[in-house]
């Protein structure tokens, strides 16, 4: 297998774009990707682009290729586009098979993106199409919301760990804090305890500033093999190591509510590829759909102990400047939650850190990254390691 | 939800019907019919639970799914059943009166509706045993 790199990146403007359409932004985030890397289309083998929902947010299926036709790849090499769908953690998906394609000599430029445009349709529609991520038929069906999921896995780590609301709450005022710092991201408003503990109660314990917003927004990566990548850019990013898990799809099937065990083993695939362990880690993007996500996904990767990431969050040490900054984004939480693109976007983060170039959010001396991308309430788990070494 | 699709499950629904294996003793609902266990080696038969068992988590739903909208504040919780497995459903109770742990027993009530003109569909939710 051949070493991956990482020699373009682009993210789109989150938030909700109602005059711009679904193609108008992933096109925006390919034709971005491909500027800052210098490829040409004409160098192109093949794209991988994560979307959830398309079906039902804009009635459109069939993404691979339309995208490959507006970005005006469908004619002269006819460039394969593939649509990849495993929920919100698509877009994560989506870099894993290009990284294989690249890393098994099919094809040697390849564009890793991912889109999702959410505000086409009501909130209440939006919030039925993503419950399709959980069980229909047995989460779904009993009237189960992803707040009311997330909801239960909180219940339970609070009772079992101790771990309060406060402690919760600091998980978006910390992201919010990162997210005013991020040209992108759709909330650029700092927030305080107090704004998270009085807004509206979705589904007992979790706040309505506990939850990730509903987005439109797109990002894309360019993938290459190590051994060319310098001659696109001065500051390829190597893909280090690539893992993903399952789990069952219902919640109720878990071995441990607070524990999702795809997170544990995609990390430890990631891991074990990359020869490395927490302690290499310089940063990380988690995927916080929910404030609780946040504090789970720090304790399955290994960052804290089980039971042990609300403190760690309380104590600052997931703040930049911190132990281990954790989602300089914003998160999902601030930056938004465009579901197909969530995946693509934290990798986007990851590589502006490692190339020094986050601006006001830059992690000093940031070597390593990882991004840590879930689709459902645990079922799917994907994770990446990014490196300025090779 | 489709009349076909609701259908299927009626009976599985209605009155707490899951599956067993027969080549490990384990309990399933919602039904399966493959044991991840055993896989090929497995042998599913139908089974109908008692229907008792403890609320192992919960959340009060303020801002509901579609078509629960007029149901607010509800309860859902994951219930262990005695025999074993976890399934997902509404708790009838008070959201004050509820706690992990509780003993809880089946009743058979309205699920939702599609709509208008929709069909209805009905199964089970539980309640303080
Ligand atoms: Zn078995």
């Amino acid at each position: 297998m051949r070493d991956v790199a990482i020699i373009g990146v682009k993210t789109t403007r989150f938030g909700e774009m109602w005059g711009r359409s679904f193609r108008d932004i992933i096109v925006e985030a390919g034709v971005g990707a491909l500027e800052d890397s210098g490829v040409s289309g004409d160098d192109i083998g093949s794209m991988f682009v994560g979307n959830m929902s398309g079906g039902q947010f804009v009635e459109q299926e069939h993404i691979g290729a339309l995208i490959a036709d507006y970005s005006g790849l469908s004619e002269g090499f006819h460039v394969p586009s593939t649509r990849v769908e495993a929920a919100c953690a698509s877009g994560g998906l989506a870099l894993r098979q290009g990284i294989s394609a690249v890393a098994s000599g099919q094809d040697d430029i390849v564009v890793a993106a991912g889109v999702e445009k959410m505000t086409d349709v009501s909130s209440g529609s939006a919030s039925t199409a993503l419950a399709a991520a959980a069980d229909r038929e047995w989460e779904g069906m009993m009237g189960a919301t992803f707040p009311a999921l997330y909801a239960m896995i909180a219940r339970m780590h609070m009772h079992r760990y101790g771990t309060t609301s406060e402690q919760l709450a600091q998980v978006a005022v910390k992201n919010h804090h990162n997210g005013a710092m991020n040209p992108i991201a759709q909330y650029r408003t700092p927030i305080t305890v107090e704004t998270v503990l009085n807004s509206i109660m979705v589904a007992d314990p979790l706040h309505i500033f506990d939850c990730s917003p509903i987005t439109d927004g797109a990002a894309a990566v360019i993938l290459a093999p190590a051994d060319i990548a310098h001659e696109y850019t001065d500051t390829p990013i190597y893909i280090r190591g690539s893992g993903q898990a399952s789990d069952t799809l219902a919640l109720h099937d878990r071995r441990d509510i607070t524990t999702l065990d795809a997170t544990v083993f995609a990390a430890r695939r990631a891991f074990d590829m990359a020869g490395m362990t927490v302690d290499d880690i310089d940063l990380v993007e988690v995927h916080d759909c929910f404030t609780i996500a946040e504090i789970c996904a720090i304790e399955d990767i290994g960052f804290a102990a089980k039971g042990e990431g609300g403190k760690l969050t309380e104590e600052g040490e997931t703040a930049i400047g911190g132990k281990i900054p954790v989602n300089t984004s914003g998160g999902l939480k601030s930056c938004g939650h465009p579901v197909g693109a969530t995946g693509i976007k934290q990798v986007v983060e990851i590589t502006h850190q490692l190339r020094g170039e986050a601006g006001k959010r830059q992690v000093d001396g940031a070597e390593v990254g990882m991004a840590h991308n879930v689709g459902g309430s645990g079922a799917t788990a994907v994770v990446h390691i990014l490196s300025r070494e090779r | 939800m489709s009349v076909a699709r609701s259908w299927r499950h009626q009976v599985q629904r209605y009155n707490l019907i899951g599956t067993s294996c027969n080549s490990c003793g384990k309990y399933f609902y919602p039904p399966r019919t493959m044991c991840p266990g055993c896989r090929r080696d497995g042998e599913i038969v139908s089974y109908k639970f008692k229907g008792t068992g403890e609320i192992v988590t919960y959340t009060v739903i303020h801002t509901a799914a579609e078509g629960f909208e007029h149901q607010t504040p509800y309860v859902l919780g994951i219930v262990k059943l005695d025999e074993g497995p976890s399934l997902t459903s509404q708790i009838i109770v008070d959201p004050t009166d509820i706690y992990m742990g509780m003993r809880v027993r089946p009743v058979f009530r309205k699920l939702g509706d599609s709509g208008e003109k929709g069909i209805i569909c009905y199964g089970t939710k539980f309640v303080p045993e």
